[in-house]
């Protein structure tokens, strides 16, 4: 069984249960129907609603959620409740995960599995608090410094919210690499039908712990864990370390091979790490792709525009980063033109742009207010 | 002729000799430390010690033999506050300079002290940001020059038991490394005390705040300690002048107030009475 | 008064330790040597193994067993252990 006796009968009073939810409400169930028994957080527009239920639920089912001082203590602690043993995740949005960023860089570096919640908002800085966008995907890349890799999901709809954050924690666990789940305002806030799942369909990876005489930072493509507490005299360090975790900074053939090994574990696995969702028709002339919020109103556009008889292919990003390269590679192939609608200046187009020769249009829209269907139709009539 | 140290064992053998310079205070502390832990007859395998960045940082991390958390610069109070608050019956020692748990991680300090978390913080004092070079920090005396103010420090020093204490800590005192015996029983009452404990240990470096200073051994520093120090009890009788440049030792709080992993688990205990 | 009675005999049990210093630890900050209540140390001009002038026991002896310089050693290269007549 998945759960400890007290989730499993909480979560089978939810299950089936047909509830109207925000998607931050629907990240906080998530995660709890992840097996989450550690969050700490502090409040940020569009993010707070995910502490606030958690703060309420995680109790209910002996997990604990804090409120830290700010945004670098919630993810430190997050890091040090998982090393203890627990699942752990926080919740912020663009100017709290500015300030996270070097601990995202730690949780890469000792391979600590944590899941991060980004629900974006318009900026740069302070921005527009209260109003979305989609602005911090190439920061989710590369916000911490030094070469690495990432994982990112972006859901774009309630419903979704609740099972792709319970797949950031599988592939947390499975790659043991932190996770982002990149959402905004938009999705968090929005409000939406929701079917509570029965937690005996949830499938959820555990942790595989090491055994005695294993190493934790090598030995194999992904280390076992270990848990505080039952004699491992493991030693943890952000610095570059050997396989035993113990620091060796000097030696050239240390930092390569862990850094090498920290990348591969995601780079050599993209295939089964990436989703996507394609809505392809044959022969193709144009093609939108997009994701999160601008999904949607992008698949509606698509419906129009193939309504007036236009080719059109939609490919939707779930996984955001490692980035579908080879998704985006067919689709070239197969187009003329690429439509991508953002909600910020083009950070994905830009991506799209070196895998491909055809051209790609953005469609950017800033300002805090999402594309509607015939901004985005109009766009691709052009 | 060679004997080995009884008290290796709570190290890992294989680190040492240490890489601290001669004279290091920090040496002191990590023998001070092997001590307390063998006197108070602790399993080494409860013991997490989480630890940040510079000199003193190192005296955890590789020595010391127990699950070692090395983390960031300034917030391994942090990090240990997840670390208790998932497994309470693990003893959580964070070890650190005065610029990494005072100055960048000021605020977790504060808080963990505020929040009375059952944490044993040891604050070595040794005045200066040594693993860097030299810089000026925020325990360095008004006036002193460093690589950073080479004109003289232009800003005062922090009082870190009191900042400590003001923030609430239960237990808060202040040894040097000349103190040794009080400072291992004062060791050992932080380590088992249920609360937030603070030491500051005035801790001597000869190398980076030595050249700055012109005191350039060890002896020099525990000389200046043993001269200057005063207990804090008679200092209460002493005059505000009396007590220029003297450096107030002793044991300055030592109460009990509701511990904060106790207080969240009775919140879940009350929702749930499998739980209780 | 506390004084002894005419046939009071004193323990003549004294104590003695064996002093030793691990010159492979040993960096001669010369802590040892500065703070001996009993001055058992005293500073050299041999170099030790790790390049420093390594402190010597010069009178094992007079030690106390007060272990300050066990305690105190930044290496640890100091053993203090009571001799068993």
């Amino acid at each position: 069984m998945n759960y400890s006796p007290i989730r499993q009968k909480y979560l089978k009073q939810l299950s089936g249960k047909t509830l109207f939810l925000q998607g931050d409400a629907a990240l906080g169930y998530g995660a709890i129907y992840a097996g989450c028994d550690f969050f700490a957080g502090y409040p940020i527009t569009p993010a707070s609603e995910i502490a606030e239920l958690l703060a309420l639920e995680m109790p209910k089912v002996d997990g604990y959620c804090i409120q830290m001082e700010d945004e670098i203590a919630s993810i430190a602690s997050v890091i040090g409740a998982v090393w203890a043993g627990g699942k752990g995740m926080t919740a912020t949005s663009g100017p709290g995960f500015s300030l996270m960023q070097e601990c995202v860089g730690y949780a890469v570096m000792t391979e600590t599995p944590c899941v991060i919640i980004d629900v974006q908002r318009s900026g740069p800085s302070t921005g527009q608090a209260t109003k979305p966008a989609q602005g911090d995907i190439m920061q989710a890349r590369w916000g911490t410094h030094g070469d690495h890799e990432i994982i990112a999901l972006a859901p774009n709809s309630v419903q979704e919210c609740l099972s792709l954050i319970i797949e950031c924690f599988n592939l947390a666990e499975k790659y043991r690499t932190p996770v982002i789940l990149l959402t905004d305002g938009e999705i968090g806030h929005l409000r939406e039908k929701i079917v509570m799942p029965d937690p005996d369909d949830i499938r959820l990876m555990s942790r595989r712990f090491a055994n005695k005489g294993e190493v934790i930072f090598g030995g194999k493509l992904i280390p076992p864990m270990i848990e505080y507490g039952k004699g491992t005299f493991s030693h943890v360090t952000g610095s570059t370390h050997k396989e035993s975790g113990m620091r060796d900074v000097q030696t050239q053939s240390v930092h390569e091979k862990l850094i090498t090994r920290i990348y591969a574990k995601i780079d050599k696995n993209r295939e089964k790490i990436i989703r996507v969702e394609k809505d392809f028709i044959p022969d193709a002339e144009y093609a939108v792709v997009a994701y999160g919020a601008t999904s949607r109103p992008a698949k509606g556009a698509v419906i129009k525009a193939r309504k007036a008889k236009k080719k059109i292919d939609f490919l939707r990003l779930i996984t955001i980063w490692p980035f579908p390269r080879n998704e985006i590679r067919e689709l070239g192939k197969r187009v003329k033109k690429i439509f991508i609608p953002e909600m910020n200046l083009g950070q994905i187009s830009r991506e799209i742009e070196r895998f491909v020769h055809c051209e790609v249009v953005p469609i950017s829209k800033i300002g805090g207010i999402a594309h509607s269907i015939d901004e985005i139709y109009e766009a691709i009539n052009e | 002729m060679k004997k080995k140290h009884p008290l290796v064992k709570y190290l890992r053998e294989e680190m040492l000799p240490t890489v601290f310079c001669p004279g290091c205070g920090g040496g002191t502390v990590l023998n001070v430390y092997a001590h307390a832990i063998n006197e108070l007859g602790i399993d080494p395998a409860t013991i997490v010690s989480v630890t940040g960045i510079g000199c003193s940082s190192w005296i955890p991390s590789p020595y010391y033999k127990t699950d070692t958390l090395h983390v960031l610069h300034g917030r391994a109070i942090a990090f240990a506050t997840g670390v208790k608050i998932k497994k309470p019956d693990l003893k959580v020692i964070v070890i650190a300079g005065d610029g990494d748990i005072a100055a960048i991680g000021g605020n977790h300090l504060i808080h963990a002290a505020r929040r009375n978390i059952d944490l044993t913080v040891f604050l070595i004092n040794n005045s200066i940001y040594a693993m860097t070079g030299g810089q000026v920090a925020p325990s360095t005396p008004q006036g002193v020059p460093t690589t950073t103010t080479p004109y003289g420090n232009p800003e005062p020093n922090f009082d870190f038991t009191q900042l400590a204490i003001a923030a609430g800590a239960c237990y808060a005192a202040r040894w040097t490394t000349y103190h040794v015996f009080h400072l291992l029983k004062s060791m050992k009452k932080a380590i088992i005390k249920k609360g937030f404990s603070f030491i500051e240990i005035i801790s001597q470096c000869p190398v980076s705040y030595g050249k700055m200073v012109g005191m350039r051994t060890a002896s020099d520093f525990l000389r200046l300690y043993k001269e200057t120090s005063v207990n804090v009890k008679k200092a209460a009788l002493m005059k505000e002048e009396e007590l220029e440049n003297k450096i107030i030792i002793g044991e300055f709080v030592d109460k009990e107030r509701e511990e904060f992993t106790e207080a969240l688990r009775n919140i879940n205990k009350r929702l749930s009475p499998e739980v209780a | 008064m506390i004084i002894p009675s005419k046939d009071f005999k004193p323990d003549k049990k004294a104590k003695f330790f064996e002093v030793t210093i691990d010159e492979d630890f040993c960096k001669g900050c010369s802590i040892c040597t500065d703070f001996c209540p009993k001055s058992v140390f005293e500073s050299s001009d041999r170099i030790n193994p790790r390049g420093y002038y390594q402190p010597i026991i010069k009178a094992e002896e007079k030690c106390s067993g007060c272990k300050l310089c066990e305690l105190l050693c930044p290496e640890l290269a100091i053993v203090i252990e009571e001799k068993q007549q």
